[in-house]
């Protein structure tokens, strides 16, 4: 059982307390991607609406040009009113969630309060800041953290860089190689209000499309039926949303889609059309 | 050099132990029982901040009493105890019975090798997933573990609370109901203790994860009997 003298002792801080341990990995000392194939989970996003925050993460991971998993999940629960998600080398940001998880519950068990939200975003900012030595090497974990402030009564969104900077977002948040196609979306059509429904539709639409265009982004596998980690964040905490919900929200998404240009979509290149009357 | 005076080891024991019962006895008393939806922890403390009873893992919870620096200590030993072996191995391995050990081999070395042994009693109640399963140890400042069932009670005044328990306790009490008999049996007959005398947690047998949750001072009211 770990005791302490009080100059040595790493109060409430269980990050800390595993270095003592010994438990935390030592970063590679040289590139490591040049000569593996390192894991990726890609594309994660976290809206804010009326009610809180919802986040969203698809499912694929991917070595290089290969799929080496289509059901990993990228949206995790870090308390009962935060989540993260996590974009980047899969091995280190699993650790990193659940180092994340286990320092706010730790924190919580030996201080017998919780952290506030700006202090849960704090903490995994500097756990990104410890893996930038890693990160140099090839093993970059880019989390987003989104979480409902109870003492603020509103949603908070966080995103990070590389070095750990933490930027808090005021309506939208997004990580990944399909991150930036996400928020394009998700910019378009956000607005102040946004109800539950619009809010994990958006996200849906904003996953699609980054799928749509890039390869490391998983769009929903109606065949396996895999679809897109979503999650709100409300004042009731953290909740998963079934997978039959979005598995209908889905098959709206494609019925709009199919239906804009009146009967069927039409295929962005095909011999037949080209040069026909469009 | 001087010669220290030779003091007989039956007699430093007895001195030692004699100095941390009057330590605990000082303090205020404490009831673990089950009841029909887990565990229960009573404890008789006027304070909302200085806690005797707190949660140490999933299933898990910690009550201590005697000094409570001493048992705080000891306390977020075990939740760092705690939080390593699931953090190394999985949250499944963490377990009452080697914390409650663990905590054994701290008291009985304090007890034999330091100045002064610890003033406290602790216990490391497991809540099971049926009532069978469910466990108390109860640890004394020498490093005696006892292993319980059904209820444990700690503190100064012990034997006479578990008599008073053992008249009025029965299996299938829900939480009032266990409440009840609990508060009496830590009052005694010449007394009665209101919700502002009281530190109550309980550990939820059917909690998906973690199981332990204090019942505030403000909603106690609702679970104690009227007077």
């Amino acid at each position: 059982m770990p005791f302490f003298n009080p100059a040595e002792d790493p109060g409430p801080d269980f990050a800390a307390l595993a270095k003592l341990q010994g438990l935390v990995p030592v970063p590679p000392s040289a590139a490591v991607d040049e000569r593996l194939q390192i894991t990726h989970a890609t594309t994660v996003v976290a809206i804010r609406y009326a009610d809180g925050v919802v986040m969203a993460g698809d499912r694929r991971a991917t070595s290089g040009h290969i799929i080496s998993h289509r059901a990993i999940e990228k949206v995790f629960p870090a308390d009962r009113h935060s989540g993260v998600a996590i974009a980047g080398a899969a091995g280190p940001a699993m650790e990193m969630v659940k180092l994340f998880q286990l320092q706010l519950e730790h924190y919580e068990k030996v201080e017998g309060s919780q952290l506030s939200l700006e202090g849960k975003a704090n903490q995994l900012g500097q756990m990104v800041r410890n893996n930038l030595p890693a990160a140099m090497q090839g093993l970059a974990v880019v989390p987003i953290f989104a979480g409902f402030d109870t003492r603020r009564s509103m949603g908070r969104l966080f995103q990070y860089d590389i070095t750990g900077g933490r930027y808090e977002e005021s309506n939208f948040a997004t990580s990944g190689s399909g991150g930036s196609l996400a928020g394009s979306v998700v910019k378009m059509r956000f607005h102040e209000g946004l109800t539950r429904d619009d809010a994990v539709d958006l996200a849906i639409t904003a996953l699609f499309e980054a799928a749509d265009e890039d390869s490391a982004t998983g769009g929903p596998d109606m065949v396996r039926g895999i679809y897109p980690v979503i999650a709100t964040i409300t004042s009731n905490g953290f909740e998963r949303v079934a997978d039959t919900e979005i598995a209908q929200r889905f098959v709206g998404l494609l019925d709009a889609l199919s239906s804009r240009d009146g009967g069927g979509r039409l295929p962005e290149t095909s011999t037949e059309t080209a040069g026909g009357a469009r | 050099m001087s010669m220290p005076f030779y003091v007989a080891p039956e007699q430093v024991m007895k001195d030692r132990a004699d100095y941390a019962r009057k330590g605990i006895a000082r303090g205020r008393s404490l009831v673990a029982t089950q009841f029909a939806g887990g565990i229960a922890i009573v404890a008789e403390n006027p304070s909302t901040t200085l806690r005797k009873v707190s949660e140490i893992y999933d299933r898990i919870a910690f009550a201590g009493v005697g000094k409570y620096n001493e048992f705080d200590q000891l306390r977020i030993a075990g939740v760092r105890a705690a939080d390593l072996k699931g953090f190394s191995y999985s949250r499944e391995d963490v377990d009452a019975r080697s914390l409650g050990n663990q905590y054994a081999q701290i008291l009985g070395q304090v007890f034999t090798h330091e100045m002064k042994p610890m003033e406290v009693e602790i216990l490391v109640a497991e809540v099971g997933l049926t009532s069978e399963d469910d466990q108390f140890f109860h640890i004394l400042y020498d490093g005696t573990v006892m292993d319980e069932d059904r209820f444990t009670v700690l503190g100064g005044d012990a034997d006479a609370i578990a008599n008073r328990l053992e008249e009025s306790w029965a299996p299938e009490l829900d939480l009032r109901g266990v409440l009840a008999v609990a508060v009496a049996a830590l009052a005694g007959p010449d007394r009665t203790l209101e919700a502002a005398d009281l530190e109550v947690a309980v550990l939820d047998r059917g909690a998906d994860r973690r199981a332990f949750r204090r019942i505030e001072r403000s909603e106690l009211p609702k679970f104690l009997p009227k007077n």
